[in-house]
C-alpha cells in the first residue's frame, strides 16, 4: 500500500498535537529540575533549618506518614461511597434523576478546595467533635481512638473526610463512565441466567471495570496526597508521628507543610521545603507507577 | 495504556502549577484596594508620582492598607503596592534588590545586616519601628467573664504542664472566680509567625524554667492545638470550649481576654499599655543611629505596661540610586510614622501609636533618606 498523501491540515494538526505533547513534558521536567536543584541543600543542612530534626531524613518521615494517613483516609471513605454513586448513576437510578444527579457529583469537584477548608474548619469539625469524644470514651482501647479527643474537631479524620469529599467527584466520575460502557450482552446474558440486579453487577460489571475503578482511585489518591489548602486550614498539625485520629495533636503532610512554613522562610529552610515538595513528587510518581502495574496486571489477566 | 500514563503524569504538574497560582495570587490581592483609593482622590494635590513597591509582614497589612490610601490621597499621583507576603520573604525580596522597602515583625539579625549593603548602594539598611500591637491571651470559657494569668501560668498552660481550667494554679491568680474543670485546649500557630516568635520570646524572657525554650517563629512543642493564622487561631478558639491561644488583640472579636502579670499587678492588652511597653525598651546595642532596632523588655514592671506586644518595623535604604525613588521612600515612611499614619493604622488595625520617645527619631531617621 503506498502511502497516503498528507493534506496540509493533518501536518499542522500533527504539529500542534506533538507541541501540546512536548509541552507538558517539558514543564514536568522543569518542575523535576527546579524541586532537584533547589533541594539537594536541604540533604546537607544543620539542624536549625530543619525545624530541629537531626538531618533530613528524620524532618521528612512525620510529613510522609501524614501525607499518606490523610491519603488512605480518605481513600477509605471515598471508595466505597464513590463506587455507590457511580453505580446508581448507571444501573439503579432512572434517567431522570441519574443525570442531575452526576451534574451534581460533578459540581462537587468544581468547589475551591479553600472553601472546603472554611467549611471543614468552622463547620464540619465542630460537629463531629461529639462524636469524637463518644469515639474516646466507648472505643478508647482502640489506639486509633486514643484520645483525647479533640474539643474543636479539627483532627486528622477530619482531615481525611474533607479529603474524601474532594476525591469522591473524580472517582465517580471515571467509574461511572466505565460502567456505562459495559457490554450490555454481558450485562443481558448475566440476567438470562438468573442473576439478581446485584449479582449482574457483581459478574458482568465489576470485573469488566476492574482495571478503570483502579485508575480512578490512583488518580483520586493523587489529588488526595497533594491537597494542600484544605488540609492546612483544617487540620491541627503537630509534627508528630502518632496514629491517634482524633486528638488535636496530628502528623502533618508534606503539602500543608509547605503552604504554612513558606511564607517566613528563609535560606536553607526554604530549601528543605523545597526538597519535601520532591519527595511528595516522588512519592506521586511511585503511586502512578504502581497503579499502572496493577492495571496492566488485570488487564492480561482478562486477556 | 497509553493514554492512562500521560493522564497520571499530568496530575501532579497541574497540582504543583496550581500551587504556584495561589502563592502568587495572595500577592495581588492588595493592589485593588489601593487603586480604588488613587482614583478616589485623583482631585488631591501633591507633588510625588510613580510607584512604590513593599513586601513583607503580613501582621502589618491592615495598616498598610490604611497607610497606602492616606498616602494615595494625599499624592494622587502615587501607587504604593504592599505584599504581605511574611517576614522573611519581604526580607528576602528586600535584600535581593526586589522592592523598595520591607515591613518585618523582626529587625534584620547580624548575617542579614551587612547583606543589606547591596541593595542599598553600600551603606546599611535603616529600620524603623512603624507597628505596635498588643498580643492578646484570647479564652474561650463559659461563664468565665474575667481571666488574670502570670508568665509563669501562661507557660504551664500552652506547654501542656496545666491540663485543666481548675487547676490550683489558675485559681490562685483568679480568686473570687469559679472556675470550671474543663479541659485545657491550648492553641497555637502551625504557620511559622512573628506573632509565635514575640509570644515565645515574652514567655522565655518571663516565665523562668517553665519556658526554657528560645524564642522562635515555630512553636517549639509537638503538642496542643495548631491552626493556621491569626484567624484560624481565633477561630479554632471560638469554636473549641475550654481552649485559649493567643493572637493580635485587634482580632480578638468577642472571645475573653485574658491580663497578664507585670510587676504585681494585672494589665490587660490595650493599645496605650503595648505603647508603654515599647516606650521603655531599649534600643539594639552597636546598632548605626538610624537603625531602631529593639530589644523589647518583656520583664518590665513599669505599671500599666503590656510587654506581650508585636514591634513591626519598616526596613529601608538610607540612599537611593533614583532620585524619584528616594523621594517616595521618603514621603511614605514620613507619612507612616507621623501622628496622622500612626492613628489611620490604630483605626484600621487596632494597633497603638508610637510613642513620642521613639516616634521623634523614626521620623528623623526618615528624613534622612536621600538620593545617592
Amino acid at each position: 500500500m503506498s502511502r497516503p498523501r498528507q493534506r496540509v491540515g493533518d501536518r499542522i494538526f500533527f504539529n500542534i498535537t506533538r507541541l501540546a505533547g512536548l509541552l507538558i513534558l517539558l514543564a514536568l521536567a522543569g518542575v523535576a529540575i527546579f524541586l532537584t536543584t533547589e533541594g539537594l541543600p536541604a540533604f546537607t543542612a544543620p539542624s536549625d533549618a530543619l525545624g530541629g530534626a537531626a538531618n533530613f531524613a528524620t524532618y521528612v518521615a512525620p510529613l510522609v506518614f501524614g501525607t499518606l494517613l490523610a491519603a488512605v483516609l480518605a481513600l477509605l471513605i471515598a471508595t466505597p461511597l464513590s463506587l455507590g454513586v457511580a453505580l446508581v448513576i448507571s444501573h439503579y437510578a432512572p434517567r431522570r434523576l441519574a443525570t442531575p444527579l452526576g451534574y451534581l457529583v460533578d459540581l462537587l469537584a468544581a468547589v475551591p478546595s479553600v472553601v472546603y477548608g472554611l467549611w471543614g474548619l468552622a463547620f464540619l469539625g465542630v460537629r463531629l467533635s461529639p462524636l469524637y469524644g463518644w469515639l474516646e470514651q466507648h472505643l478508647g482501647w482502640i489506639p486509633l481512638f486514643a484520645g483525647p479527643a479533640s474539643t474543636t474537631g479539627r483532627t486528622i479524620l477530619t482531615a481525611g473526610i474533607v479529603l474524601a469529599i474532594m476525591v469522591v467527584p473524580i472517582i465517580t466520575a471515571i467509574t461511572r463512565e466505565i460502567f456505562v460502557q459495559t457490554p450490555t450482552l454481558n450485562q443481558e446474558a448475566a440476567f438470562a441466567l438468573g442473576a439478581t440486579r446485584w449479582e449482574m453487577i457483581r459478574l458482568a460489571v465489576l470485573p469488566y471495570a476492574r482495571s478503570g475503578i483502579v485508575s480512578a482511585v490512583m488518580l483520586g489518591l493523587g489529588r488526595a496526597l497533594g491537597e494542600t489548602m484544605a488540609v492546612a486550614m483544617v487540620l491541627s498539625a503537630s509534627g508528630v508521628v502518632s496514629i491517634n485520629l482524633i486528638s488535636n495533636t496530628n502528623p502533618s503532610t508534606i503539602a500543608a507543610n509547605i503552604a504554612l512554613k513558606f511564607p517566613d522562610s528563609t535560606g536553607l529552610a526554604v530549601n528543605a521545603l523545597v526538597a519535601s515538595g520532591l519527595v511528595l513528587f516522588v512519592i506521586t510518581f511511585l503511586v502512578n507507577f504502581a497503579a499502572r502495574s496493577i492495571v496492566a496486571r488485570s488487564e492480561r489477566s482478562l486477556a | 495504556m497509553k493514554r492512562t500514563s500521560i493522564r497520571y503524569a499530568v496530575a501532579p504538574t497541574v497540582a504543583a502549577l496550581a500551587l504556584g497560582l495561589s502563592l502568587s495570587a495572595c500577592g495581588a490581592s492588595n493592589e485593588q484596594s489601593s487603586s480604588d483609593q488613587s482614583n478616589a482622590a485623583a482631585s488631591a494635590g501633591g507633588t510625588l508620582s510613580g510607584t512604590l513597591n513593599g513586601a513583607g509582614s503580613s501582621a502589618q497589612q491592615a495598616a498598610q492598607a490604611a497607610w497606602t490610601a492616606g498616602f494615595q490621597s494625599a499624592n494622587s499621583g502615587v501607587t504604593v503596592n504592599y505584599d504581605p507576603s511574611g517576614s522573611g520573604a519581604g526580607v528576602e525580596q528586600f535584600l535581593a534588590g526586589a522592592v523598595n522597602f520591607a515591613g518585618s515583625d523582626a529587625y534584620l539579625d547580624d548575617t542579614q545586616l551587612p547583606g543589606s549593603k547591596k541593595p542599598c548602594n553600600g551603606q546599611t539598611a535603616i529600620e524603623v519601628p512603624d507597628y505596635i500591637s498588643p498580643i492578646a491571651l484570647v479564652y474561650n470559657l463559659p461563664g468565665v467573664s474575667k481571666l488574670q494569668l502570670s508568665p509563669d501560668t501562661a507557660a504551664k498552660i500552652f506547654s501542656g504542664k496545666v491540663t485543666t481550667w481548675n487547676d490550683p494554679a489558675i485559681k490562685a491568680e483568679n480568686p473570687g472566680t469559679t472556675l470550671p474543670s474543663t479541659k485545657i485546649t491550648a492553641v497555637h500557630r502551625s504557620d511559622d509567625s512573628g506573632t509565635t516568635k514575640n509570644f515565645t520570646d515574652y514567655l522565655h524572657q518571663t516565665a523562668g524554667s517553665s519556658w526554657t525554650d528560645e524564642a522562635g517563629e515555630t512553636w517549639p512543642f509537638k503538642s496542643g492545638e495548631g491552626a493556621n493564622g491569626t484567624s484560624g487561631v481565633v477561630q479554632a478558639v471560638t469554636s473549641g470550649k475550654g481552649s485559649i491561644g493567643y493572637a493580635d488583640a485587634s482580632q480578638a472579636g468577642k472571645l475573653g481576654v485574658a491580663s497578664v502579670k507585670v510587676g504585681s499587678s494585672y494589665v490587660a492588652p490595650t493599645a496605650d499599655a503595648a505603647a508603654k511597653a515599647a516606650d521603655v525598651s531599649k534600643r539594639v546595642p552597636g546598632r548605626a543611629t538610624n537603625d531602631m532596632a529593639l530589644n523589647i523588655d518583656r520583664t518590665t514592671t513599669e505599671s500599666g505596661a503590656y510587654p506581650l506586644v508585636l514591634v513591626s518595623y519598616l526596613i529601608a535604604c538610607p540612599t537611593y540610586k533614583d532620585a524619584n525613588t528616594a523621594k517616595l521612600v521618603k514621603g511614605y515612611l514620613d507619612y507612616v510614622v507621623s501622628k496622622d499614619g500612626q492613628a489611620a493604622a490604630g483605626k484600621a488595625a487596632g494597633s497603638a501609636p508610637l510613642p513620642s520617645s521613639l516616634s521623634g527619631s523614626a521620623s528623623s531617621a526618615v528624613q534622612k533618606i536621600a538620593a545617592k
